[in-house]
């Protein structure tokens, strides 16, 4: 067996999409007998919320493809050219995005986020909720799920300068 | 071989085979074989490096009808 690496992970975004790498990446190297901590500031908190009611947004993401999770193959694979204009008027637009994103996710087997969360807490990944951002945004302890961790940046660079790999995400 | 446990991860995607494979193989004593079946393609690279970094060797791997079978003995 391997040396035992450590690896570590600074996570800043708060939407569906981008709750997919640090769980995902947490998940696996804990699988892969990594001592895995992840540091959750500004939007990043979310991801510790114990409700989760992160949405995804084409918004400032233009690659996004906008593609459809039912029908034919064909129809399936169609990137939908829909204009900004309709994208950022339309009222809940970013619901129906991500009503779009979870279904496509689970029809190619990927885990939920919660259940991508749940594995993290089961195998041990350390997280941690950044302190000071949870003060500005107005979240008190009870807010996020338990058995993690409140610290600040010297924690997350302490962490960090032992650590073999340091993502920010 | 004596498989001692069979898994199915057909159908599912990154990274649950491996998370899957990982609890299922902490189940096991030493010496055991997991067999996993996957129809993740990514999951022939991904099972390689995680039984290099776990040092679980895999023992025996097929290919066909766009399955792939994994044998694991854990370590």
């Amino acid at each position: 067996m391997a040396a035992q690496k450590k690896f570590m992970m600074i996570t800043s975004k708060g939407t569906l999409d981008w709750a997919y790498p640090p769980f995902i990446l947490g998940s696996t190297a804990a699988a892969l007998d990594m001592e895995t901590s992840i540091f959750f500031t500004f939007y990043g908190l979310n991801l510790l919320l114990k409700d989760l009611n992160m949405k995804a947004t084409p918004t400032a993401n233009p690659a996004m493809p906008m593609k459809m999770p039912f029908g034919p193959k064909w129809f399936q694979g169609i990137n939908w050219p829909i204009p900004n204009l309709v994208i950022n008027n339309v009222p809940f637009f970013d619901n129906f995005v991500t009503l779009l994103l979870k279904k496509t996710f689970k029809n190619h087997g990927v885990a939920s986020i919660p259940e991508l969360r749940d594995i993290c807490v089961e195998a041990g990944v350390k997280m941690i909720a950044c302190q000071m951002t949870m003060d500005v945004f107005g979240y008190t302890k009870d807010d996020f799920i338990d058995g993690i961790e409140f610290a600040g940046a010297a924690t997350a660079l302490e962490i960090g300068s032992s650590s073999d790999m340091q993502f920010f995400i | 071989m004596n498989v001692k446990q069979e898994l199915d991860c057909r159908g599912m995607n990154c990274p649950l085979p491996i998370l899957k494979t990982k609890k299922a193989i902490d189940a096991l004593g030493a010496g055991d074989v997991l067999k996993v079946t996957a129809t993740d393609p990514g999951s022939c690279n991904d099972m390689d490096a995680w039984s290099r970094r776990t040092g679980n060797p895999i023992v025996d791997k097929s290919e066909g009808n766009g399955e792939y079978v994994f044998f694991i003995q854990k370590g």
